[in-house]
C-alpha cells in the first residue's frame, strides 16, 4: 500500500472503517523503513507514542465519538521543535542526547487534534542553512532527484512529505526555511504571520523572525494544519490574540478581481530562466482566473539579505549563548568553567553555526553595534514599509520562491555568501513579518520543481490560501 | 579589509568559542567577505528611520502584551530538568571550580581592564 493520503481521505476512510489509525500508522513506519536510508529525512522515530495516539483515535471511532480535525493524520516534526521525551537535536552535536522535558505548544495542539506524530526530521543545524547540508547527522537528499539538496533548513520535513513518508509536517521558517524547501521538493509550504503560531518550545534561532508552519501535499491540508496550530498562547508573549478563521471553509472563495502585485525587483538578474518562465506562466494562470496583475516596486528588496544576516545572526549569537555545557546537552570537560564553555561550544557547534555566532557577536560588539545591528534594524523598517505600501495597492504579492530549482549536494557548501543568496526572495517577507506560502509551479526539463510564492498582508492567511488553492485547482502545480 | 584576524580572535573570545588556527583563518576570510557584502546597507540614508526590533511593536502591541494576573503556579520540573543535566548534584548543576581565592583579585583586575577597553 503506497496510497497518497490526504487529511480528508484519511478522515473518510477512518469514519467508514475502511482503515484503522493503527494500520495507517504502521503503513507509514513501513514506508519510512524503506526510504529513509537513502533520504536521511528522519533523525528519530517515536513509534511507541505514535501507536498510543493511533489507538486513542481508534477507540474514539469504536465509541462513535466525533473525530478531532487531524484524527489519525501521520505528521513529521522538524527537530528544532521540542517533543517531550523524544530526542530533539536541532541537527547539532551539542544536543545529541537531549530529551526535552516538555512539548512545544504546536505539538500539544497537534496531539489534541488527533494527529499521529511519527518522529523528528533532519534539518540544518539550529535551522541555519538553505540545503540541510549543515546537519551534524548528514545531509538530506531530495526525493525528486537524489543528487540534489531538498532545500533548507526544514529539508527533512519537506523531503518526508514529498516522498510520502508523512501526510504533513511541521517546519520552521526564519528566512525561508519552510518555503524554499517546499519549492525545491515540489510541495506547498506555508508560514503564517509572525506571532500567528506560538513559538513556545521552538528552540530559538532568531526570535523576532522564527515561525512554525506546515508542509503538506495539498493547500487544503496546509490550511487544516495551520488552523490547528495557530492562535494565542499565554506561554509566548509574541503570539497574537487575533482570532483564527476557519481557513478550510474559506478556501473556495473566488479570487476574481483580486489585485496581485508583481514586484519588478524580484524579476531582476540572477534568476534561473526556467524559474522565470514557470513563474510568469503561473501569473498568467492566476490572470486567467480573474486576478489582476499589477506591477509594483519594492525598492529595498536588494538590501534584504544583508539586513537579514545581521539581524538573524545577532539574535542567534544571543540565543545560542545558552549552550554552555552546564544544564543540558554536550559538556566537554575543561580545567576552568570558562575553558569548559569554550571547549563545549567549539566542539559542539558545526561550522555554519560558529560562523553565524561570530558574525552576530561582532555585529553586537562594542563599537560596531550602531554600524551593523542598529543599521540593519533601520533597513528592516524600510523593507517592512515596502510591504505595507504595496498592500495599499494590491491584495497579494506573487514572486518566485527561490532563484533556482534544487542545486546539487556540495555545490554551494564552500561559499557561505552564495548559499545565503538562495534566500533572496524569501527573507523579505520574514523581515516584514507577513504570511507567505510557496506552491509548486511546474518543473524544469530535468524534472526539478519550481516554486511560486504568494505573500499576503498581516493576518491575511485566508487570502493567501484562497489564491494558492485556486492556483492548485486550476492545474498550477503541474503548469507547462 | 573589514575585519582583521586579531578581531576575529577577540570575537571568538567574546562568543566563548574555542577555535583552531585553521578555523580562525577560514572565518577571517569568510567574515571579511560577508561584511564586505553587508557594506551595501550604507548606500541607504536611514538617519530619519526608526529601528525595527519586533514585528508588532507599535500600536496594539501593548494590548497583546498585557500582563497576566500574578498568580503562583505549581512548577515541579526540577527533577525532570536535573535528570538531563550533564553533571547534576541535586538540587544543583555541578561545574568546574570557577575561581580560587587568590585568583579572584587578579581576575577582578583583568575584568576591570577589559571593561575599560570596551568603552
Amino acid at each position: 500500500m503506497t496510497a497518497t493520503w490526504t487529511i480528508p481521505s484519511i478522515r473518510s476512510a477512518l469514519q467508514q472503517k475502511k482503515l484503522s489509525a493503527r494500520e495507517l500508522t504502521k503503513d507509514y513506519f513501513a514506508r519510512i523503513a524503506v526510504r529513509n536510508k537513502e533520504l536521511n529525512a528522519f533523525l528519530a522515530l517515536s513509534p511507541e507514542q505514535a501507536f498510543a495516539q493511533a489507538d486513542r483515535v481508534d477507540s474514539m471511532i469504536a465509541r462513535g465519538e466525533p473525530l478531532p480535525p487531524l484524527a489519525g493524520v501521520p505528521v513529521a516534526i522538524k527537530d528544532v521543535i521540542s517533543t517531550a521525551g523524544i530526542p530533539t537535536t536541532c541537527g547539532s552535536r551539542i544536543l545529541e542526547n537531549y530529551l526535552p522535558p516538555y512539548d512545544a505548544t504546536a505539538i500539544s495542539r497537534l496531539h489534541a487534534a488527533g494527529a499521529i506524530t511519527l518522529g523528528k526530521t533532519n534539518c540544518d543545524e539550529f535551522a541555519m542553512g538553505s540545503s540541510t547540508e549543515n546537519s551534524a547527522y548528514g545531509p538530506v537528499r531530495n526525493p525528486v532527484a537524489l543528487d540534489r539538496v531538498p532545500g533548507g533548513s526544514s529539508g527533512g520535513s519537506a523531503a518526508a512529505v514529498a516522498a510520502g513518508l508523512a501526510v504533513a509536517a511541521l517546519g520552521t521558517d526564519t528566512g525561508g526555511s519552510i518555503r524554499q524547501p517546499g519549492a525545491l521538493c515540489g510541495i506547498p509550504a506555508m508560514m503564517g504571520t509572525y506571532g500567528r503560531v506560538s513559538r513556545y518550545g521552538l528552540i530559538a534561532f532568531a526570535s523576532s523572525l522564527d515561525r512554525i508552519g506546515p508542509f503538506a501535499t495539498t493547500v487544503q491540508d496546509v490550511a487544516s494544519v495551520l488552523a490547528v496550530i495557530a492562535g494565542r498562547d499565554a506561554a509566548d508573549s509574541t503570539s497574537v490574540a487575533v482570532p483564527v478563521p476557519d481557513y478550510s471553509a474559506d478556501l473556495d472563495r473566488s479570487v476574481r478581481g483580486l489585485r496581485i502585485g508583481i514586484p519588478r525587483e524580484y524579476f531582476a538578474e540572477g534568476m534561473d530562466p526556467v524559474v522565470r518562465q514557470k513563474v510568469e506562466a503561473g501569473i498568467k494562470l492566476l490572470e486567467s482566473l480573474g486576478c489582476l496583475p499589477v506591477e509594483i516596486r519594492m525598492p529595498h528588496t536588494d538590501y534584504a539579505i544583508a539586513t537579514y544576516y545581521i539581524v538573524a545572526t545577532a539574535e542567534a549569537s544571543s540565543n545560542l549563548a545558552r549552550y554552555d555545557g552546564v544544564r543540558y546537552g554536550l559538556r566537554v570537560p575543561g580545567a576552568t568553567l570558562l575553558d569548559m564553555y569554550k571547549k563545549t561550544r567549539g566542539r559542539g557547534f558545526g561550522p555554519e553555526v560558529k560562523r553565524r555566532i561570530m558574525l552576530g557577536t561582532y555585529a553586537l560588539s562594542s563599537g560596531y553595534y550602531d554600524a551593523y545591528y542598529l543599521k540593519a534594524q533601520k533597513v528592516r523598517t524600510l523593507i517592512a514599509r515596502d510591504f505595507t505600501q504595496a498592500f495599499q495597492k494590491v491584495d497579494a504579492i506573487v514572486t518566485p520562491t527561490s532563484p533556482s530549482p534544487a542545486f546539487r549536494l556540495g555545490e554551494k557548501t564552500d561559499d557561505p555568501l552564495q548559499m545565503y543568496l538562495a534566500d533572496i526572495y524569501t527573507v523579505t517577507g520574514s523581515l516584514a513579518g507577513v504570511p507567505g506560502i510557496s506552491v509548486p509551479c511546474g518543473k524544469s526539463p530535468e524534472g526539478l520543481p519550481v516554486g511560486l510564492q504568494i505573500f499576503g498582508s498581516y493576518f491575511e492567511e485566508s487570502r493567501v490560501l484562497q489564491l494558492a488553492h485556486a492556483f492548485e485547482k486550476a492545474g498550477g502545480f503541474s503548469i507547462a | 579589509m573589514k575585519i582583521t584576524r586579531d578581531q576575529v580572535i577577540r570575537v571568538a573570545e567574546l562568543a566563548h568559542l574555542e577555535l583552531s588556527e585553521a578555523e580562525l583563518d577560514v572565518y577571517s576570510r569568510q567574515l571579511d567577505n560577508i561584511l564586505a557584502y553587508i557594506e551595501k546597507l550604507n548606500q541607504l540614508d536611514t538617519s530619519q528611520v526608526e529601528p525595527m526590533a519586533q514585528v508588532f511593536s507599535g500600536d496594539g502591541a501593548e494590548e497583546n502584551a498585557s500582563a497576566r494576573a500574578d498568580e503562583a503556579i505549581r512548577c515541579d520540573v526540577a527533577d525532570a530538568v536535573l535528570s538531563i543535566a550533564p553533571d547534576p548534584s541535586r538540587p544543583y548543576f555541578r561545574v568546574p571550580k570557577v575561581i580560587d581565592r587568590e585568583e579572584r583579585g587578579r581576575e577582578n583586575d583583568r575584568e576591570e581592564r577589559s571593561r575599560e577597553n570596551d568603552k
